[in-house]
């Protein structure tokens, strides 16, 4: 196990090396520097500048810089922002977009199995078709939609909740919801799907025939089997939550890591785009690690082929 | 489920947090995150907002007419040549730590940021001091030979290059402030950016207000200083600037009371105000044109002529009226009006007749025969509305056909650097109120040329005016050279920018300037909400 284990996240090098290579070449074919701007430097001021972050140097002899710089851990000062290093800006906005990924998360689980279980419970009738539809809405909705309609129903009209920030639990509230509405639409037709198919199996008859109650077939011989398929949606949707909220994070005004990370794209800032592709990189290798450790571990017929 | 809702309550607790108190605060929307702090290598205005709270140079301006006023320096004197400048600094003044402010602190950050190591890129802002270019491109290495000449602790003198009537105004951008030395060399080398100087605790500034919280893309709050020479007159005690680049969502912090001030207004929304809410919205002048490049090196664009005819067909009326409507004026000439007391004599009309002469004149007529065009503008819903009406106007009124192209913002600036583009929008804003900003754009080889465009006559007269002692010969001489610009046609005048923002009535003892300037330490909040 602990070698497999190892071999594993030995693999991952190899991979992050093969992103960092990509992404520091093609950044610099597309058109624009990092220190173009609506009025121009000299050209003494532009060779000052390059001089400074070495974009003078030959670019292979950046490129063994940069690796350089890697190996101790250093992202590089990021270029739009003088004042920040690289690792100082991820290290500021990662926890944010962690915490709203999570309470995103939580919201997703919460109406989505919910409304999956409730529906799965009298197929084809209203009590089906309600949360479903509004499931089919939820995935339709985008998110850039949802978050203005949700601030104005009660940021605005209401008056409930605060319309942007991130300063107190009450501002953390609505783009959770924002974000995580259509992992839970997702997952209330991954979660009612599954159920549907575990509660016409033939142990669940056996189990209502021994005199169970309905709420104890459910919950404990159904949802074991009926939210296989949720489970194995968790990993690509964690993922997902937290790299996917730069839209989010824009319509609230949410300090995360989402916002540099595209701005980083759009301003050329070199070292930040690579510091946070790198940082998203080696984030998603790490969770598709773990759930292969953990799939492992579960199933002894691998656990067995690996020794 | 038990169980999930413990953890959702456990999760909401942990996150309690940041109710803050004190005194009231001046909640500011701010436009982007800063780029920094440090007043030597930022270039922008959500910058300068902040930076203007936490120093001070050595001149002021009055926030209503943008005179010079004393700041830390309590009065100077001008050569009679109008290139010598000594000013005497107020004994009082402070830094944020309780050092005296002194002359060495000016010539130090004035030697800092013209560092060529440092690559400053607003550096040029200072060269209009005596040697100061050579010494910031590395020809000379001496800064003693630089126009700086500290006198003693409290004096300093300022030789320029040229007469520089605007030299005191210029003195509110923070590339003049002067920084704490012995801050800068705690966290690391005078030339080095990016070090830890300027984060909260760690910055000492000279300003009437102090950096007390700085969360990237989050808050930056900043409160009274009382070391400040003037702190008993500075009634607004704390600012939070929000850096929140989506204008709808600036627009809604606005509207739920969490922000008394916007740094703009979405386009969509001027008009509810107007109606609705017209004592909430402002509606200033502002020392900005929008307008068009045209690149002079590619037919049949090389003719002045055809230059002229598109600029003379463009009905700037309708345009600010039906599609900007943020009561923006329409521009005839590249300077703002009334800058510093000069306007431009002559304009570019909107003439239609005479537009489609000189189109004939140049082989074209009626259009027949003339290439299609591209009209090149960066990503935004505002430029592609101009940019649409105007490619129906010379369409409709001289039969020339002109195709769309939308490129993101550094593609956009590399075309425009390449001149790889036919005509182009653009904006000028000033950084201060000299018609010498506008005009010095177009001289042979400026870096914000980039249309091609050389005029040695032009270059002369711009030449000639930085010589000339006296404002009406400066701007007799700006007047020929701006009637040549505008002969030439490089560019199309579109229209003067306008600030269009929100202001909660509480704020108090508001100005408007041309510069947009705010001087915070004379606002105050009124008690009660509106």
């Amino acid at each position: 196990m602990t070698r497999f284990v190892a071999r594993r996240i030995l693999e991952v090098i190899p991979v992050l090396f093969v992103i960092v290579t990509l992404v520091f070449f093609m950044i610099r074919l597309a058109p624009g520097g990092p220190f173009d701007a609506e009025r121009n430097v000299s050209d003494e001021i532009l060779r000052n500048l390059e001089a400074y972050y070495n974009l003078d140097a030959p670019l292979h002899r950046q490129y063994l810089d940069y690796l350089g710089q890697l190996l101790w851990g250093d992202l590089g000062p990021s270029f739009k922002y003088p004042g920040w290093s690289v690792n100082e800006l991820i290290l500021t906005g990662f926890p944010v977009s962690l915490e709203l990924g999570l309470y995103a998360l939580l919201v997703a689980l919460g109406i989505g199995l919910t409304a999956g279980v409730v529906a799965s419970l009298k197929p084809n009738t209203l009590r089906d078709y309600v949360p479903m539809s509004l499931a089919m809405v939820g995935i339709c909705i985008p998110n850039f939609v949802l978050g203005p309609l949700l601030v104005l129903a009660f940021g605005l009209w209401l008056g409930w909740l605060p319309v942007a920030g991130w300063e107190g639990p009450s501002y953390k509230i609505l783009p959770a919801i924002t974000l995580g509405a259509g992992y839970a639409a997702y997952i209330a037709r991954l979660s009612r799907g599954g159920m549907l198919e575990v509660l016409a199996q033939d142990f669940i008859r056996t189990a209502r025939a021994k005199g169970l109650t309905e709420a104890r077939v459910v919950l404990r011989h159904g949802l074991r089997g009926g939210l296989q398929p949720v489970v194995s949606f968790l990993g690509p949707a964690a993922a997902g939550l937290l790299s996917g909220s730069f839209v989010v994070e824009t319509i609230f005004q949410v300090p995360g890591l989402g916002r540099f990370f595209i701005q980083a794209a759009f301003n050329r800032d070199y070292t930040m785009i690579l510091g946070t592709v790198l940082f998203y990189a080696a984030l998603i290798l790490m969770f598709n690690v773990i759930v292969d450790v953990a799939q492992a571990w579960l199933d002894p017929r691998l656990r067995d082929e690996i020794g | 489920m038990k169980r999930l809702a413990r953890l959702t309550l456990c999760v909401l607790l942990c996150c309690v947090g940041c109710a803050k108190s004190g005194p009231p605060a001046l909640r500011v929307g701010n436009g982007t995150e800063p780029q920094g702090l440090d007043p030597h290598t930022v270039t922008g205005i959500p910058e300068h907002r902040i930076l203007g709270t936490l120093f001070e140079g050595l001149v002021d301006v009055d926030p209503d007419d943008l005179t010079p006023v004393p700041a830390v320096a309590e009065s100077w004197t001008i050569s009679d040549d109008g290139k010598v400048y000594t000013f005497t600094l107020r004994p009082e003044a402070r830094w944020s730590n309780g050092d005296p402010v002194t002359a060495h602190d000016f010539a130090y950050a004035w030697q800092r940021i013209l560092t060529p190591a440092l690559a400053s890129e607003y550096a040029y802002m200072l060269h209009c001091l005596k040697n100061a270019r050579a010494f910031n491109e590395g020809r000379i290495t001496d800064f003693d030979q630089v126009g700086v000449k500290v006198l003693d602790e409290h004096r300093i003198e300022t030789t320029l290059e040229n007469p520089t009537p605007y030299f005191l105004s210029m003195q509110i951008h923070y590339t003049w402030f002067p920084v704490h030395r012995k801050t800068i060399e705690a966290f690391g080398r005078m030339d080095e950016r990016g070090t830890r100087w300027t984060r909260p605790g760690n910055l000492v500034g000279n300003g009437a207000y102090m950096l007390k919280r700085w969360a990237p893309n989050n808050i930056i709050e900043v409160v009274a200083n009382e070391h400040y020479w003037n702190a008993a007159q500075v009634r607004l005690k704390r600012v939070f600037f929000y850096p929140i680049d989506n204008l709808l969502t600036e627009e809604r912090s606005f509207r739920t009371g969490r922000l008394h001030l916007t740094g703009s207004v979405p386009l969509a929304k001027v008009p509810v105000y107007q109606r609705k809410h017209p004592e909430l919205l402002r509606i200033d002048p502002y020392l900005g044109a929008y307008y068009y490049r045209i690149n002079v090196t590619r037919p049949p664009l090389d003719d002045a002529r055809v230059r002229r005819a598109l600029a003379m067909s463009v009905d700037r009326v309708a345009l600010t009226k039906n599609v900007l409507t943020g009561g923006q004026a329409p521009a005839y000439a590249f300077c703002v009006p009334d800058t510093a007391d000069y306007t431009c004599a002559s304009a570019v009309p909107y003439d239609l007749d005479e537009a489609r002469r000189l189109l004939a004149e140049a082989g074209y007529p009626n259009g027949e025969g003339f290439p299609r065009i591209e009209l090149l503008y960066n990503t935004s819903e505002n430029h592609k509305l101009i940019a649409e009406a105007i490619q129906r106007m010379w369409k409709q009124e001289l039969n020339i056909d002109v195709g769309l192209l939308n490129q993101d913002w550094k593609v956009y600036l590399d075309s425009q650097n390449n001149l790889d583009y036919d005509v182009c929008r653009a904006g000028w804003i000033g950084d201060f109120v000299d018609p010498v900003n506008f005009l010095e754009c177009f001289t042979t080889g400026n870096g914000n040329n980039r249309t091609g465009w050389s005029s040695p006559k032009y270059d002369d007269y711009i030449a000639r005016a930085a010589q000339t002692v006296g404002q009406k010969a400066r701007f007799d001489l700006f007047q020929q050279a701006e009637r040549i610009l505008l002969e030439g046609a490089p560019i199309i005048p579109i229209y003067y920018y306008t600030r269009v923002y929100l202001k909660s009535p509480q704020v108090q003892g508001w100005h408007s300037n041309l510069l947009g300037y705010i001087s915070f330490k004379h606002l105050h909040l009124a008690e009660a909400g509106p």
